[in-house]
């Protein structure tokens, strides 16, 4: 299997930083705002978001909770392993606040199409928006875009985007990998 | 992940350990989904269960419906008493003519032992026993491990005590398997004309004191004199059935150490445990049927996975 490195860890570190910074311009102080990272690699990303809002800009007390949207998925039946679930913390209310849901790579749309109606189960936002590092263009199967995007990337539907984390894989890096 | 090694959840006897660490980790998840504001998820959408009642349940068939309704399948419920079933209709003949209505997954209760696996044998659906006879009811089985488990930690290594009318009881069998399968030590105490015979070929100890049997234990679990199911005397009065074998605070005190009480229900107050006992610290009853829901989530959740498009 093939393997080209897209971002290193120093991309990441600067594309982070920028998209905090985004997250500021729209949220100011996050006071009437939380992230939701969904599980299961989605969580890495909104732990280091938050890390960098509260260490290198001071915006304390910033809510984050995890998602799992597997009970939401369109694919219960059509495989043949089980859907693993992963855990769920959420401890605040959503109820009128504004979310940000947060994964690392945007592709067909569905995970986010799931967690859409799974956030509901925690009450009714009053709005949502999606963050990502990694915005596959052309693959979407539904019209969901992102509002705040890392890098976008061209990659055929054969090739494979892995987003490496440095608390899970020892590394912070993007690879896309391909069969030739 | 593994599926589930089975088709059906006809007994315990039929799991596997992975089976039912598969359950409780499913389970565990479906429990954090009926503590959340809305406490529904749309997995199920496009099944459809049946509830079978061949016998009077309250718990068990409330339990089954919220946890179906909580994954969002349709349902529909079926008891003896109102049905066709008076008019002769046999069981294969019932059920295949709900199967018509275009049904995935039947949950049956049945007054005979067996019912479940001979219907498994017989129709095409997911058949889940909610209690055939005094055989088994591995849902209730598989909420007590799972509740033991979430008190104690772990199930491995525990002592449990099942206490009272083990003859006519498919929650003690059922108990034995899931609980040996998983590495506890299970002991019987009650009369002894209400113990089994063959216990003693399940690897299972008889203790005829009832406070020699606490003060060994970890969990008791107590389960109800099944009047309905004697057609004989086996003791002499419930008065002294409940001197010999009823829990009460004061044996609980005179042991020295807290040990977990359960009880499966329906309770006889002042018979097999008194209220104080019931309502205590140390009960998790009614934490077992908080966690039936989500057990019979999970189950019902692993089956339908198989029922393919």
């Amino acid at each position: 299997m093939a393997k080209k490195t897209l971002l290193n860890a120093k991309d990441i570190h600067i594309i982070l930083h920028r998209l905090a910074c985004q997250l500021i311009e729209n949220h100011n102080d996050f006071n009437n705002t939380v992230l939701i990272g969904l599980q299961p690699r989605g969580v890495f990303l909104a732990h280091r978001l938050q890390e960098i809002l509260q260490k290198d800009y001071n915006i304390s007390n910033i809510k984050l909770g995890q998602l799992d949207i597997t009970f939401y998925r369109d694919d219960f039946r059509r495989r043949e392993a089980p859907l693993a679930a992963s855990n769920t913390t959420i401890d605040f209310i959503v109820e009128d606040k504004k979310v940000v849901i947060i994964d690392d790579v945007l592709f067909s749309g569905r995970s986010i199409r799931s967690a859409l109606t799974a956030i509901q189960s925690f009450g009714r936002p009053e709005s949502i928006e999606l963050l990502v590092l990694i915005d596959r263009r052309f693959s979407r199967h539904l019209p969901i875009q992102p509002d705040y995007k890392g890098r976008q990337v061209d990659v055929i539907n054969s090739e494979k985007v892995k987003v490496s984390w440095q608390e899970q894989d020892k590394k912070d890096a993007v690879y896309i990998l391909s069969n030739n | 992940m593994k599926p589930l090694s089975t088709e059906h959840l006809l007994g315990i006897k039929h799991l596997k350990k992975e089976d039912i660490n598969l359950i409780f980790e499913t389970a565990d998840h479906f429990k954090e989904v009926i503590n959340r504001p809305i406490k529904k998820v749309p997995s199920l959408r496009d099944i459809t269960i049946a509830n079978l009642f061949f016998e009077n349940s309250t718990r068990t068939k409330l339990s089954f419906e919220l946890a179906e309704k909580r994954l969002s399948a349709d349902i529909i419920n079926f008891s003896a008493s109102q049905s066709s079933v008076k008019k002769g209709e046999t069981l294969i003949d019932t059920v295949n003519n709900i199967l018509s209505m275009k049904v995935d997954i039947v949950v049956m209760r049945h007054p005979n032992v067996g019912a479940s696996v001979f219907l498994s044998k017989h129709v095409d659906a997911k058949i889940i026993n909610a209690g055939d006879g005094a055989h088994e009811h591995p849902t209730q089985a598989l909420l007590d491990s799972y509740s033991i488990r979430e008190k104690l930690g772990n199930v491995k290594g525990k002592k449990i005590v099942i206490i009272g009318d083990i003859l006519h009881s498919r929650v003690a069998l059922s108990n034995i398997f899931a609980l040996q399968l998983q590495g506890a030590i299970v002991k019987v105490c009650g009369p002894t004309t209400l113990i089994p015979k063959y216990i003693s070929s399940l690897g299972v100890e008889v203790e005829t004191n009832l406070k020699k049997a606490l003060a060994w234990c970890d969990v008791a679990n107590v389960l109800r004199v099944q009047h309905e199911r004697m057609d004989i005397k086996y003791f002499p009065s419930i008065r002294e059935y409940t001197q010999l074998f009823g829990i009460n605070k004061e044996i609980l005190d005179s042991l020295g150490k807290e040990i977990v009480i359960m009880h499966p229900g329906p309770i006889n107050r002042g018979v097999e445990i008194t209220s104080n006992v019931a309502d205590s610290n140390q009960s998790i009853i009614l934490n077992q049927v908080e966690n039936g829901v989500a057990i019979r989530m999970a189950v019902i959740y692993l089956l339908a996975q198989q029922i393919k498009k």
